[in-house]
């Protein structure tokens, strides 16, 4: 069961910013397409969680696939993103 | 008779008495009526007003005309009431005098028969208006209006000339007519005040498109990558307070999301994993083995047994059999001469002919062993008693056994000769079919060949057991062991000449004729054929040898996945129209890249039961500076009998099954501890074994009273999961074969010389869900046994040796300690005594000396 972890800022609280790996135990190409993936996932899953409930956030973001689960923990400014081969 | 004018009425007991009409006194049956005055009523209403049984009828009474009612008794309520009063002065006489009608009737009755009908013509009356004529007029149709009549003339001059009349539209012409126009008058318009309306909302959807104009048409690309942040950045950020905290704040989050998934798997289906696969053929509980079909050679002079037996790799329902005279080595040598004339044979059955094979391959002496070339069905390779190897090449009769399985045309005519030894007997319609080459005698092996493998067409071997890679694309080289104790490998290709070879013998090969239908493939071989290199198999200092019976090379199990391969090559083949069998000089010229870290071990199993792992690899040996084989690897002792079998599973390289004398073992290759699984001594001798094809945990092993014991690992290891018996002699052989996901062979081979097919059933054809890892699994836990085995074994040796080194101690502390006892105690004693004599002297009064005595010394 590999984890492999990556580590993200976000520079502004502007959304037109994409985010930028710090640290990550990918290989870069990856990184990068996860990074940016993500991140609008996660963008759209907290104005989702927030349009039903405005006083509601969004804390954590689990994502399940056939062949692995990736987790994501947001923040104000950094994000962090957790990809696991779950246990068979 | 008058019923508006009756009046019904309830008369009371008391009414009845004032009036004089009680019932059944004053009115009865005959007289039902009184007659009563009008003031006798009016003094009633006076007496008893609204009490009066009269008082509903009082207006009648008050208008009644005449002086007296009638009054009539109801007896039997015709009118509702038990009296009814009549109203009117008709009525009353109508009552009084009603008696004529009937009576008159009664007379009409009786008088019809007797008088004849007097023809009285009809009185005209005058007529009675009853309101009829007015509905004829209202239904008559009248001209309401007077006719206008027009008189229109002509000029004079044109009387008599024939009238054209036209029609004309009233509106084209000018004040053609006058008309009365509607208008709108307000007095007679209605103004609605309520009105009941229904309402939908809609969105308004409104649909524009544009086009833009390409003025310029141009190509434009743009390429990007993505930000990264420098270095030292990236090192700036990773120490900044704010990621620290961040990540402090959502580690456990993380941490309990990434728990969760290592504890369970909570989005398993377990209905679905619980289940095994459906649609299965046939019964489950079935779990026997179905006889099929069952082969003799019923031609033999002899009694012969089956020695090997082999499917064709591509043909369906085809297999080939190698029979052998059933005699001791004594009765061969005694029978010799009688055994030359009669041919030695592999035998070619078809599921469609139970009693004639198809092929008779002819060998030069019994055959123990053979194989088909796993990249061209048509060469087969098999091993002699005598210590030769023969070839066949059956290219040419490939087409009559491919159509077997079409009806199979037997053609009468015979278009080869048999071999020039036999007399040919006539009823024999089969084609024997001599081989194509045979090794070199003096070369070969001595003894026996007990087993011949194909080694796979991925790689070659040379002189000194060296791997290469194999660019010919076929299996060219071959493997044998025999009971001379010794390995020899053979490579099917011309060799280069390394000595010239002699006048004398080039000569001798000119002069034999070859009969013209045997194909020149191997032509190269006959007769001079050397084993690429040969390999001993010694037991060290010793003179005795291991005498190998089986092999098993790490790239085996080729036979059963070489299916799609030789189905491709034979295409490939047909296409190209070259055989590269036929050209296999231009294989040779290759120069060939020598494999690294190929395994070249394999294991081997002996007549005496020891399973042997050994490398074929030749090292140079630093005394003699030859090249030597290497010692074995390792070498086991499982086995209580000769072992007649080592085989590889189909499903994992490196599980080898053996089986021997009276016990099975499987091994893991690497594993140098033992074996993982050795099953318990039988009670009868194990005679043969295979594993099966489809299924990871299942073999196969026959037994030598015909009892065929199937084990399965997943229901037991310590005894077979059923036993069936198959035949009444010893079980010489088994050979499974797949030909589709529902047929599953296997052909049993006995003593006596009969090939029987049965087919496996669905339940141990067929693996169940998870099977192949829950063998692997198993294999892997007797591993981790063993190993555990070993672990312990050295515990224990250690502890051994602890106990000894501590008894050893123990020995030598117990000596000195005894030494330094003995001192101790007789200081001890001394001491004793002196206190001893110290109190006897005081008790004695010689203690003032003492006293004295130690006054004395403390000054």
């Amino acid at each position: 069961m590999s984890n492999l972890i990556t580590l993200k800022p976000r520079i502004s609280a502007n959304q037109g910013i994409p985010s930028i790996p710090i640290r990550t135990t990918l290989d870069n190409s990856t990184t990068v397409q996860y990074a940016g993936l993500l991140h609008q996932l996660t963008v759209k899953a907290k104005s989702t969680v927030r349009d039903i409930d405005p006083q509601n956030d969004l804390t954590f973001l689990r994502i399940r696939s056939k062949k692995h689960e990736i987790m994501v923990a947001p923040d104000k400014e950094y994000l962090l993103i957790v990809i696991q081969n779950p246990c068979e | 008779m008058g019923h508006p004018e009756i009046y019904p009425l309830v008369l009371t007991t008391k009414t009845q008495e004032i009036f004089n009409c009680r019932v059944d006194e004053d009115v009865t049956e005959e007289q039902p009526y009184k007659l009563i005055k009008k003031e006798d009523i009016f003094a009633d209403f006076a007496n008893r007003a609204a009490v009066s049984d009269f008082y509903p009828v009082k207006k009648i009474v008050q208008e009644y005309p005449g002086d007296e009612l009638l009054l009539v008794y109801d007896r039997d309520f015709k009118y509702g009431l038990n009296f009814y009063l009549i109203g009117t002065e008709e009525g009353k006489e109508n009552y009084l005098n009603p008696p004529e009608l009937p009576e008159e009737q009664e007379e009409y009755k009786d008088h019809i028969p007797e008088e004849t009908y007097i023809y009285k013509p009809p009185i005209s009356k005058p007529w009675v208006s009853l309101g009829s004529e007015k509905e004829i007029e209202e239904e008559s149709v009248k001209e309401s209006t007077k006719q206008i009549t027009y008189m229109i003339s002509r000029k004079r001059s044109e009387f008599g000339a024939p009238i054209k009349f036209s029609d004309q539209n009233a509106s084209s012409v000018k004040d053609a007519y006058i008309e009365c126009t509607a208008y709108p008058d307000k007095n007679f318009t209605l103004k609605q005040l309520e009105r009941d309306v229904g309402m939908q909302v809609v969105p308004q959807i409104k649909e524009t498109s544009t086009q833009t104009r390409w003025t310029c048409p141009k190509n434009a690309t743009t390429q990007y990558y993505p930000r990264e942040f420098l270095e030292e950045e990236k090192e700036a950020l990773g120490q900044s307070k704010t990621l620290t905290e961040f990540l402090n704040s959502v580690c456990t989050s993380v941490e309990i999301a990434l728990q969760q998934n290592e504890i369970m798997n909570t989005f398993i289906h377990d209905w679905k994993c619980l289940a095994e696969e459906e649609g299965t053929f046939g019964d489950k509980t079935d779990t026997h083995l179905k006889e099929y079909q069952s082969f003799t050679d019923l031609h033999s002079l002899t009694e012969k047994m089956i020695t090997c037996v082999s499917w064709h790799p591509v043909i369906y329902g085809l297999i080939a059999v190698s029979v052998a005279v059933r005699l001791s080595f004594e009765e061969r040598v005694h029978f010799s001469g009688k055994l030359l004339l009669q041919p030695s044979l592999i035998l070619f059955w078809s599921f469609s002919d139970p009693i004639h094979p198809q092929l008779m391959l002819e060998s030069p002496d019994d055959i123990f062993c053979f194989q088909f070339c796993p990249t061209d069905p048509n060469i087969i390779a098999g091993g002699c008693i005598n210590g030769q190897v023969v070839m066949w090449d059956i290219t040419a009769h490939a087409d009559r056994i491919e159509n077997i399985k079409a009806g199979g045309s037997r053609s009468k005519k015979v278009t080869l000769k048999p071999m020039f030894l036999l007399e040919p007997e006539s009823n024999k319609k089969e084609m024997y079919i001599r081989h194509c080459a045979v090794s070199s005698i003096e070369s070969g092996h001595r003894k026996v060949i007990t087993d011949i493998h194909w080694l796979p067409d991925t790689f070659e071997i040379n002189r000194l057991g060296n791997v290469f890679e194999n660019r010919s694309g076929i299996s060219c080289q071959l493997v044998t062991c025999s009971a001379d104790c010794t390995i020899c490998f053979w490579d099917i290709r011309p060799q280069k000449a390394v000595t010239p070879q002699p006048q004398a013998e080039k000569k001798k090969e000119e002069s034999i004729e070859i009969p013209f239908d045997i194909p020149s493939t191997f032509l190269h071989l006959d007769l001079s054929w050397k084993p690429l290199s040969k390999i001993r198999l010694s037991k060290g200092e010793t003179t005795l040898d291991h005498c190998p019976t089986k092999l098993s090379l790490s790239e085996d199990n080729l036979l059963y996945k070489a299916q799609e391969k030789i189905l491709a090559q034979s295409k490939a083949v047909k296409a190209g129209e070259m055989n590269p069998y036929q050209n296999l000089e231009n294989a040779l010229s290759n120069i060939l890249k020598p494999i690294d870290d190929f395994c070249t071990k394999f294991f081997v199993g002996t007549e005496e039961g020891e399973v042997i792992y050994t490398d074929w690899k030749m090292e140079r040996d630093p005394e003699t500076g030859r090249f030597m084989t290497k010692k074995p690897v390792s070498l086991y002792t499982v086995h209580d009998g000769a072992v007649h079998t080592v085989q590889r599973s189909p499903f994992y390289k490196d599980i080898i099954l053996t089986v021997g004398g009276w016990n099975v073992a499987i091994w893991k290759e690497g594993i140098m501890t033992g074996p993982l699984l050795q099953s318990c001594c039988a009670p009868k001798r194990y005679t043969s074994g295979h594993w099966s094809l489809t299924r990871p945990g299942v073999f196969y092993i026959g037994r030598e009273d015909g009892y065929i014991d199937i084990w399965d690992l997943l229901e037991k290891t310590h005894e077979p999961a059923q036993s069936q018996n198959i035949c009444i002699t010893m079980i010489m052989y088994i050979k499974p074969w797949t030909f589709s996901a529902k047929q599953q062979f296997i052909a049993i081979a006995d003593y006596y010389g009969t090939l029987h097919i049965l087919e496996i059933p669905w339940t141990l054809s067929h693996p169940s869900t998870n099977e192949v890892s829950s063998i692997s699994h198993y294999f892997e836990r007797e591993v981790k046994h063993l190993e555990y085995v070993e672990q312990r074994k050295n515990i224990r040796e250690q502890e051994r040796r602890e106990m000894e080194l501590e008894l050893e101690k123990k020995k030598v502390k117990t000596f000195q300690k005894s030494k330094e006892q003995l001192e101790a105690e007789l200081k001890m004693d001394y001491e004793s005594y002196l206190e001893l004599e110290k109190n006897i002297l005081s008790n004695l009064g010689l203690t003032k000396v003492k006293d004295s005595k130690s006054y004395m010394e403390l000054i």
